[in-house]
């Protein structure tokens, strides 16, 4: 232990604790912009500059150890001077017209510019001239490189959490920025969007493409038919914005609220996340029993970052993904043939839009393999964030909206299908499916409980029928790439592997609200879900009344050909960008 | 009234004196990556700083090519901005009344010219083509990338055996480089932009005096390979370690009765004691290497059979070979080779040269060392003879010192003319032909031309030749490794192109370089056929470095190793530089700025744990 003084108090902490810490340790917060703890520790913002005596230039708290007898003062006048004219020069440097940011009320940076009362600027505003300032306005992905403070969270976390380092410094000295690496434009990137960057920032130096004008724009359309899903992860997630208690931030709330937006259909991704199990659950123990899975797992193909992220950096086991579709297109694919069919309208009619934790998921919906004759199967995605700002502009108080039940067809779901939300969940989903399809009993639901909690690798070897059953679960894309190596380099061998981008699974999507404690909120989302599944009466997928009526009214079975037809994919069918 | 007065500098004078300094050590401790389209734009806002605003094209045509080149940066401009920065700077360049002027406009069309790829770049993409990595200075150039601010910490906490074993996760030379290595690391210090670079050779010469025995670590399981490494050098041995360490079988084949290569058969005792070179040789030898001392390559054994039984071969054989002047009189009794002069004392054939008059030819640090072994050889008087001028030699500039003040001569602008024999065919003279500075080559130094002056006599009994080394490359081009002006030609993975299982570094790659390069091309090697046997073996070390004091040392001078020369030198071998004192020691470590902590060390590349 080493005992400091910070501002007056003597404390003891352990040794090796950086100054920041020790100070939270006894309430006493040092303003801090570029630190993520763990992640980026690299002292860029010097906001968080305290003095220590003895020494002769200001230290910076988030990266410097605690030293035995160190007398901290946080906010002296060389201290408070220090960290109102570095704030004042990030702001020279950063487009404050925060009216019209998304990130406004959520902004670390306005937080600490409002909290140090800083009512002018001493300096002028030097914002990137030229062409430099250019993005792209139709990738999902949005870089504004006049609101980054350069903080290099982004390039730490796509770097060390997801293993694809995308971003990277570019350019010298006044001109330095963030930028796509090796000279490569976003659109030529193997971004996976699984959106973690976007989630870390802590200014709206980056976010998602909006498409909210898009939406409300079909909302007001009398010619279509709006059918909206929501995608498991949302409900842990989307009352945080309006500080409702996840207790009450229900699905039945979240229907509610969309009615009054103007939506036509209000249904679950929980339902075709139930037939997803049924077709994928099937498609396991075919490729199981026929021997495919001797060398390589079958993997999960629900992520379409996870998808991106195979595609791009192992091509050669493309084929081992699943076919499934996700839910999110199975649920594209029923809304326009079956659904269709039932209220007897045209596919075209149907403007497919579905609310997800995610920023892939903008881009899965555009693939040349997610469409027909009839046009995509899902329309456009919002993440949680544009539902949010979307219920805001309408000046919508969800606290005030009635719980309200979800439409019929397909807004019937089981805890299994809820799960999905989180990782391990489509695997313990599956499993309790495949059980039932193996032995004609259910098992019971908390058997395979174990591939729960934490986004490192798990692994549990399960007997079905007497078949033992080798599974993985993984989240992150570096937790993902190391699974993957070790699976090249033959050291282990899975027959089963589920795969989320975002660590936590959906529920820490790169979609999600964005927390301003930098709080890692995956948890706590990810166990909501797993008290949701629990409060279920129906825990099982292949009891969801309404899929089993889609397979009798119109599917046949899993596996069918009218099944392969709609709810299955050809993952060679387009490439990555770096394929190209 | 008086009609003089004495001039003195006025106070922003003599201030701005020192931010000239200031700005001169900064430009040196420039890190390797910078954006060469921003850097000159800054240069040229100095230069334009410095005009006196007489003439249009210096003035003005300064400005204007300000604007231009931050169009480029700013992503505002054109391709044909480009050609108007170009033209604009050649007529500037053609009629600036005086240097401020055309000298500003040179160094812009240098680089427009030189790194128009970058410009064109920023115009169409906005960005660098540069690797923008922004590295550890010193890591990034020393060759072998040794972890210096890790080691200088160590030093710093009295941790000598730490420092000594992270030093060998890149160089399994510590003690030898610590006496002889060039520390290209120094020239780029970052601490040179607040005083001076940080003595890191001297540093590490502190750890390795005071650093106990240390066990080397433990091998990687088996790999049933075998590799022979021909030449038992510092590259070879570096090679044939590291590959130890991998778990391959490794087999050293040196022609000469003892292991070290130049740093034992080329650098004098007085520079490296041999006990010094002895103990890094050990620990080398100590992870189980096979060693066949005294089999030459061709004679003893042939190239093929060599390939043929092992799975990989690295050649690292060095240049022992003289070149010669090319003189008349070449061949006379008493003109020797500075490489056989050395390698001869390093087998115990001591000459003696009591009373003798020696010069030596050449100006490089070979020459340097035949010039004060020929002192301690006991010679009357030693003249170093090069055709340029003194400070336009290749050896350390303390070496030069050194020399001189142990009473050799140097004597510049003398190119060697012929050398007279006497009766019996023993040299009686170098006849010199003087020479004159002059414009400079196309290799950036200024070119001697001969002088409108007689030759020069030298009256002496012995010329040593020190003009640089070749290879002897005939028994590996048997097996079809080619070779490009007496160096084998291996590529910068160290493969040798189209001989599969064979691998080249070191000397006879490069030509004549340093123990660090020799280190480095091991290193290469190492990895390389470590890989090209199908494997990955990580070399790592365990040492965790003392983490960064908060603020640095204000400005404090650099501790410079004290050498002990004396004319009085003959018969005495022994070394000649004392190393630091633990007061000096400590000092000079804490010096030492932590690039690998701060700046952008703290971010990415601070420190590279593993290769």
């Amino acid at each position: 232990m080493v005992t400091l003084t910070i501002d007056g108090q003597k404390i003891q902490v352990p040794e090796g604790t950086t100054i920041l810490e020790a100070a939270k340790a006894v309430n006493i917060r040092i303003p801090h912009l570029c630190y993520l703890k763990g992640i980026n520790e690299i002292a860029a913002c010097r906001v968080c500059c305290v003095e220590v005596e003895g020494e002769r230039a200001m230290v910076t708290a988030c990266n410097s150890p605690v030293m035995e007898g160190m007398v901290v003062h946080t906010n002296s006048p060389r201290a408070r001077t220090t960290r109102r004219t570095n704030v004042e020069l990030i702001l020279s440097q950063h487009d404050c017209k925060c009216a019209t940011c998304v990130r406004s009320g959520n902004c670390q940076l306005q937080t600490i510019a409002n909290d140090l009362g800083i009512l002018e600027l001493p300096y002028e505003t030097q914002l990137p001239r030229g062409l430099r300032g250019a993005w792209t306005t139709t990738f999902p992905l949005y870089h504004d490189y006049n609101k980054c403070i350069k903080c290099m969270r982004c390039v730490q976390v796509c770097d060390k959490i997801q293993s694809l380092s995308i971003w990277d410094l570019a350019g010298t000295g006044s001109r330095t920025t963030i930028d796509v690496s090796n000279n490569r434009v976003i659109k030529d990137s193997d971004c996976a969007l699984c959106g973690q960057c976007i989630t870390h920032c802590p200014v709206g130096g980056l976010r998602e493409r909006d498409d909210t004008g898009r939406a409300f724009a079909a909302l007001a359309d009398p010619d279509k038919i709006t059918v909206v899903q929501v995608a498991p992860a949302v409900r842990t997630a989307w009352g945080e914005a309006f500080g409702l208690k996840r207790e009450e931030a229900t699905m039945e709330r979240m229907a509610g609220t969309l009615r009054r937006l103007g939506f036509d259909y209000i249904f679950d991704t929980n339902f075709s996340a139930d037939l997803t199990i049924m077709e994928e659950g099937n498609e396991f123990i075919h490729r199981l029993k026929s021997g495919g899975l001797t060398r390589w797992p079958m993997f999960t193909s629900c992520c379409p970052s996870w998808v991106r992220f195979l595609k791009g950096q192992y091509p050669e086991l493309t084929n081992q993904l699943s076919t499934a579709k996700s839910p999110q297109q199975m649920f594209g694919s029923v809304a326009k043939s079956w659904l269709a069919k039932k209220l007897g309208v045209e596919p075209e009619k149907i403007f497919c839009v579905s609310i997800m934790p995610c920023v892939a998921k903008k881009a899965e919906c555009d693939l040349p393999t997610m469409r027909t004759e009839h046009g995509p199967d899902v329309d456009m995605v919002l993440t949680t964030r544009e539902f949010v700002r979307m219920i805001r502009a309408d000046k919508l108080d969800p606290a005030c909206i009635p719980e309200e039940p979800l439409d019929d067809p397909m807004g019937t779901h089981t805890g299994a299908g809820v799960i999905f939300g989180a990782t391990g969940g489509v695997m313990e989903a599956a499993l309790r499916t495949a059980a039932y399809v193996l032995t004609g009993e259910n098992p019971d639901p908390e058997a395979f409980a174990e591939v729960r909690t934490g986004p490192g690798l798990r692994e549990a070897t399960y007997e079905v029928a007497g078949i033992p059953v080798r599974c993985a679960v993984v989240s992150g894309l570096g937790n993902a790439r190391k699974l993957v190596e070790q699976l090249k380099a033959g050291k282990v061998h899975y027959d089963f592997v589920e795969v989320m981008a975002c660590p936590g699974g959906c529920v820490g999507g790169g979609g999600q609200p964005i927390d301003i404690e930098d709080r890692e909120l995956y948890g706590v989302r990810g166990g909501r879900l797993y008290d949701l599944d629990k409060a279920n009466t129906m825990r099982f997928s292949h009891e969801n009344p309404q899929v089993q009526a889609l397979y009798k009214e119109f599917l046949g079975a899993p596996l069918s050909e009218k099944a392969e037809e709609l709810l299955h994919t050809n993952h060679k069918g387009w490439n990555m960008p770096n394929q190209e | 009234m008086s009609r003089l007065s004495i001039e003195t500098p006025g106070r922003a004078q003599t201030v701005l004196g020192g931010l000239h300094r200031d700005m001169e050590r900064r430009i040196s401790a420039s890190s390797p990556g910078l954006c060469p389209v921003d850097m000159s734009l800054n240069y040229l806002r100095l230069c334009h700083a410095q005009t006196c605003g007489k003439c249009v094209p210096c003035r003005v045509g300064l400005s204007q090519l300000e604007v231009l080149i931050e169009r480029v940066l700013d992503r505002t401009a054109t391709l044909e901005t480009i050609d108007l920065i170009e033209s604009t700077a050649q007529v500037i360049a053609d009629s600036a009344d005086c240097a401020i002027g055309y000298e500003a406009a040179h160094m812009v069309l240098k680089g427009v010219r030189g790194f128009r790829e970058d410009y064109e770049e920023h115009v169409l993409h906005g960005r660098c083509i540069c690797g923008l990595s922004h590295p550890v200075p010193c890591v990034s150039v020393c060759p072998a990338h040794v972890d210096v601010p890790g080691y200088v910490a160590l030093v710093r906490e009295g941790r000598y055996d730490d420092a000594v074993k992270l030093i060998r996760k890149d160089n399994p030379f510590p003690s030898a480089c610590a006496y002889v290595c060039e520390h290209p690391c120094e020239a780029h210090c970052r601490r040179r932009m607040v005083d001076d670079a940080v003595n890191i050779c001297g540093l590490k010469r502190f750890a390795v005096d005071h650093a106990q025995t240390v066990k080397a670590p433990p091998c990687a399981e088996s790999t049933g390979k075998t590799v022979a490494v021909i030449g038992g050098g510092p590259g070879g041995l570096t090679a044939a370690y590291y590959l130890s360490l991998m778990g391959h079988e490794v087999t050293v084949y040196e022609q000469r009765p003892k292991l070290g290569g130049m740093l034992r058969y080329g650098i004098p005792d007085y520079r490296l004691p041999q006990d010094i070179l002895d103990r890094d040789i050990e620990y080398i030898l100590s992870v189980g290497i096979k060693v066949h001392t005294g089999v030459s390559i061709g004679k003893d054994l042939a190239m093929e059979d060599i390939q043929k039984s092992y799975d990989a071969v690295y050649i690292a054989i060095g240049a022992h070979n003289d070149k010669k002047l090319g003189l008349e009189g070449e061949d006379s009794a008493n003109v020797i080779s500075a490489v056989a002069l050395l390698r001869g004392i390093g087998e115990g054939n001591v000459p003696d040269f009591t009373g003798k008059k020696v010069c030596v030819v050449g100006g490089g640090n070979v020459s340097m060392d035949a010039t004060r072994t020929a002192k301690r050889l006991g010679a009357e008087s030693v003249t170093c003879v090069y055709r340029r001028r003194v400070e336009d030699m290749t050896a350390l500039p303390e070496e030069i010192e050194e020399a001189m003040a142990e009473g050799c001569q140097i004597l510049p602008l003398q190119a060697p003319a012929r050398i007279e024999a006497d009766e019996e065919g023993k040299v009686a003279a170098l006849w010199t032909r003087p020479q004159v500075i002059g414009p400079y080559g196309k290799d950036g130094r200024p070119k001697p031309n001969n002088a409108d002056a007689r030759e020069f006599r030298i009256p002496c009994d012995y010329v040593i030749v020190a003009i640089g080394q070749a290879i002897v490359a005939q028994p590996f081009e048997a097996i079809g490794v080619t070779t490009n002006r007496g160096a084998i030609q291996a590529d910068l993975t160290s493969s040798v192109p189209g001989v599969g299982n064979v691998f080249a570094g070191g000397d006879a790659v490069s030509g004549p370089a340093t123990v660090i390069r020799a280190v480095a091309g091991g290193k290469v090697a190492a990895a390389n056929i470590d890989a090209y046997l199908g494997f990955d073996h990580k070399i790592s070390c365990d040492v965790e470095v003392p983490p960064a004091h908060f603020t640095n040392t204000p400005p404090c001078g650099r501790v410079n190793l004290k050498s002990n020369c004396t004319p009085d030198c003959k018969g005495n071998f022994s070394l000649v530089v004392d190393g630091m004192s633990l007061e000096e020691a400590q000092q000079e470590s804490s010096r030492c700025l932590r690039c690998d902590h701060f700046g952008y060390g703290s971010f990415k590349g601070g420190r590279n744990t593993e290769w």
